[in-house]
């Protein structure tokens, strides 16, 4: 079918803010009105909503649908209007300009690319003009076009007009907002608006309207360096299809690409469609899929870059955000913080400064309250990856997020003690809090036990050493109970008949559900052939006990053979050894299999960790 | 990218955090453009499968040519399709205006539905500009165990960093087009060759501009007979796309006691 329409829309979104009752609802109807793009029909419904509310024809009634805010004539909640202009679409949202309502008018400005900032000529320059500019910034809102409104009440002057400019311009140059233009209009007559007054001629710049036309359009990132927050893995039949948007950079079937925090080295195989297309590329802002070659983990919560532009992986963070918890934020609050396609539980070190509105300066302040801009430390028991947001700003913005509610959001300014993940770092701090949850928050992740079963020489010490040392370089506490460090004390009165093989069991069971009750992910290595022992070494560490059967053909083990046990089994020089004159009772229903004939060591060690990460979690996840 | 790249690839995007985070998860299709478009995307999304339960809440009311549509489409993309019955317009509260009354049907069956599925998220294929209300919502915007919009107090939604917490027994309504316009589905409709029910061409003079219930909506004039013309048309008019619906024009409130009482 060929397009009937060829021409390339752009789209611009531009977010209306200011002080409450300065008349950005107004400018919008008006706007509506005078570019042809009110319906006669609506207008008709608007006289009779203003009738009925026995008040003078409202042009905020357009954006202003809900019946309290008619009724209250103050916008509560954000709202969009699509302005169709010649070549071009400006998608204009309105944010309440009440205090009470701040987060609805961050929601309003998030989706924006510009603002309109709109200010009372008769009363200047507010506390919440100032309050809005400084949110455009932290929000991501770098240019705006200033509507001083109102000008009928100063009567149309323009000594009035340049005073307040000149004010408003130093705001936004403090804040980092850059100005486009500064339009004396009057919004309900229309001056100004969409065409030029004959009121004010001293005048010489923009209408509203041609102000919004030169607005930039909207661009995809063209910073160097491919970023995709991974969002999950698809499965067909065999296939990991990993998804993701490209935030910046571009991928191609082919490409390096390295996965963090793990620093997971892999390759692009190909670019996934559908319809089927073709395409092996594909480029920022898309929303990608993907297949690897070999099988590397790639996981939700990943952060997906080329080997050249790898982000910062840091436990520590200095953020500037908006606070809208509804209680007071201190040091030591523990929440969660979301960004790019992660989350982490996160604790307040410092409250280091909020910003005082109405003089635009830091204070020092150990407390944030609701509405206040602030800057603090917040420690990860996670080694997470951090992108400043000069490079990469889609992926510094981050939300903090309290049990259920959202309470805040902002931007990453740095990453406080970035270091390569595979060093070890000290992530504990002091403290006598003694439940169980406490001791997990000081770890970082919960306690664990990781019973992995199987025949001799199907790898599970391999298996448990491998992945100890992944988890210790990723932050964890893990240590591997196997028979080489339990026979040399703990069980060095016991030998090799059955019933000392049971205890032995025993013990280590016991001595694993003792390690993870403090916390530590306790890997236990062993034969263990009897369900009934592992059954009993479960019940020892309850619901934190974590079954892998290390599968592999017998033949195989047999093959293998590293301490040459099977060959002096057959040879009858070892008595009661499993698998060759002892019988092994596989798992039931094990936690998760592992398939060492089937698995390289390293993709083995993946799987496991993966499944280790999950399990021990301390993550809101979804 | 052109627009409509962009369009589709945050609206991918969406669907697939909530496919990611929100379980269980369904999603309402009515067989008109908008949630047939809706479908297209998800089949994009998961790489031609719908991964999860597709819902009609069906007054028994709609046209038969949108019922014909149903069936065909259902078969044809291996959709796992529920038909969910609405309860009878007598049990819905009687001081709604009657065209707001009927479709509040449509409430009553999506609050039974998830009441039994225990549904934790619905896919919906609403968008901003259709109504003022609507232009209020957010992306991924909770509702309380009666399936009420607690428009006053919604929580924030910031860029692309959506937040899916809620408590037991209240669900997400998770809205991918919701930045979509009239004119932008029909563009990318025609762009994909998404089918669509013939009702929205001409027929003697008259097309349904947007597709309800036979007994709520009612079609307007115009003579577009492809999707060409559509485009053309809408690209001129400024009349609202929702005045054949009847309800939103019964009171000044209709629309929104429809919507804080849990329609879609």
């Amino acid at each position: 079918m060929i397009a009937s329409n060829q021409r390339t829309l752009t789209q611009v979104s531009v977010v209306a803010v200011g002080h409450v009752d300065h008349g950005k609802s107004t400018l919008i109807g008006r706007l509506l009105h005078d570019t042809g793009n009110l319906p006669e029909q609506r207008l008709n419904e608007m006289r009779q909503a203003s009738e009925r509310r026995g008040v003078g024809f409202e042009w905020s009634f357009v954006l202003d649908a809900l019946q309290s805010e008619r009724d209250q004539a103050v916008t509560i909640d954000t709202t969009r209007i699509w302005l169709r202009l010649p070549g071009r679409e400006v998608v204009l949202i309105d944010a309440p300009g009440h205090k009470e309502f701040l987060r609805n008018m961050v929601t309003g400005a998030s989706d924006a690319d510009a603002a309109l900032l709109v200010v009372d000529a008769h009363e200047g320059v507010s506390e919440q003009t100032r309050r809005h500019a400084l949110l455009l910034e932290l929000i991501g809102v770098r240019r705006a076009i200033v509507a001083i409104n109102k000008m009928d009440s100063v009567q149309y002057s323009e000594k009035r007009y340049e005073n307040i400019r000149a004010e408003l311009r130093a705001l936004l140059e403090r804040v980092g907002v850059e100005a486009s233009a500064f339009v004396p209009i009057s919004a309900r007559d229309g001056d100004n608006v969409a065409r030029a007054s004959g009121r004010m001629p001293w005048y010489e710049g923009p209408t509203i309207l041609a102000a919004l036309l030169a607005l930039p359009g909207r661009a995809n990132s063209t910073q160097e360096g491919l970023r995709i927050a991974v969002q999950g893995v698809l499965r067909r039949a065999q296939e990991r299809i990993v998804v993701g948007r490209i935030e910046s950079g571009s991928l191609a079937a082919g490409d390096d690409i390295l996965i963090s925090p793990g620093r997971r080295a892999a390759r692009v195989r190909t670019i996934e469609t559908w319809p089927p297309d073709g395409t092996t590329r594909a480029g920022a802002g898309s929303s990608v899929a993907f297949t690897l070659e070999g099988s590397p983990f790639a996981d939700r919560g990943d952060i997906v870059s080329d080997p050249e532009h790898e982000p910062a992986l840091a436990t520590e963070i200095r953020a500037r955000f908006l606070w809208l918890g509804a209680e007071p934020l201190r040091a030591g609050r523990r929440l969660t913080f979301r960004f790019g396609t992660r989350s982490a539980a996160v604790e307040v070190v410092t409250l280091e400064r909020v910003i005082a509105i109405d003089a635009l300066e830091q204070q020092e302040s150990g407390v944030a309250r609701c509405n206040d801009v602030a800057e603090a430390v917040f420690k990860s028991r996670y080694v997470l990856t951090v992108d400043d947001a000069a490079a990469h700003p889609s992926l510094a913005r981050f939300i903090l997020i309290d049990g259920l509610d959202m309470v805040g959001g902002g931007t990453i300014l740095a990453a406080l003690n970035s270091a390569p993940a595979r060093e070890a770092r000290d992530l504990v701090p002091s403290g006598h809090l003694l439940d169980s949850s406490a001791r997990a928050w000081r770890n970082g992740h919960r306690g664990a036990v990781i019973w992995l079963t199987g025949l001799p020489a199907s790898g599970k010490s391999t298996l448990a050493m491998q992945v100890e040392r992944r988890l210790f370089e990723l932050g964890f506490n893990a240590y591997v109970l196997d028979g080489d460090n339990v026979r040399a004390g703990l069980c060095n009165d016991l030998g090799f008949s059955a019933d000392d093989r049971r205890e032995n069991v025993r013990r280590v069971g016991e001595v694993a559900a003792l390690f993870a009750d403090a916390g530590t992910i306790a890997i236990a290595a062993f034969i263990s052939p009897y369900r009934s022992d592992r059954e009993r070494a479960r019940h020892a560490a309850g619901p934190i006990f974590h079954e892998v059967f290390i599968k592999a053909d017998p033949a195989l083990c047999e093959a293998r053979d590293p301490k040459g046990q099977y060959q002096r089994a057959r040879a009858g020089t070892l008595a009661n050894f499993t698998g060759v004159t002892g019988d092994y009772e596989a798992p039931l229903q094990p936690e998760l299999v592992i398939d060492t004939g089937e698995l390289s060591v390293s993709d083995a060690t993946e799987r496991l960790l993966r499944y280790v990460e999950n399990a021990v979690s301390l993550e809101h996840r979804g | 990218m052109d627009l409509l790249d962009e369009l589709e690839a945050r609206s991918i995007a969406i669907l697939r955090e909530a496919y990611f985070r929100v379980t269980p998860l369904a999603m309402l299709w009515s067989m008109g453009k908008d949630s047939t478009a809706l479908l297209w995307l998800v089949r994009k999304a998961f790489l031609g499968i719908v991964p999860f339960p597709v819902v009609l809440l069906d007054t028994e009311m709609e046209l038969p040519e949108v019922y014909a549509f149903r069936d065909r489409i259902a078969a044809e993309w291996s959709l796992d399709l529920r038909n969910e019955l609405c309860p009878p317009e007598a049990s819905i509260d009687p001081s709604l205006p009657p065209a707001t009354r009927a479709a509040a049907r449509k409430t009553a069956g999506l609050r039974a539905l998830i009441e039994r599925e225990k549904y934790r998220g619905i896919i919906v294929g609403i968008r901003r500009d259709e109504q003022a209300t609507r232009a209020k919502e957010r992306v991924f915007s909770p509702r309380g165990a009666d399936g009420a919009w607690d428009v006053k107090r919604q929580p924030p939604e910031l860029w692309d960093v959506y937040h899916t917490g809620i408590a037991d027994g209240q669900h997400l309504r998770i809205h991918p087009l919701l930045h979509w316009t009239e004119l932008d589905v029909w563009r990318y409709t025609e762009r994909e060759n998404i089918p669509f029910v013939s009702l929205y061409l001409t027929r003697e003079g008259m097309r349904y501009r947007s597709l309800g219930e036979k007994n709520i909506t009612v079609p307007i004039a115009s003579n577009a007979a492809s999707l060409a013309e559509i485009i053309a048309e809408l690209e001129t008019t400024i009349t609202p796309e929702r005045a054949g619906r009847v309800m939103d024009h019964e009171a000044e409130d209709a629309f929104e006691r429809l919507r804080t009482g849990g329609y879609m």
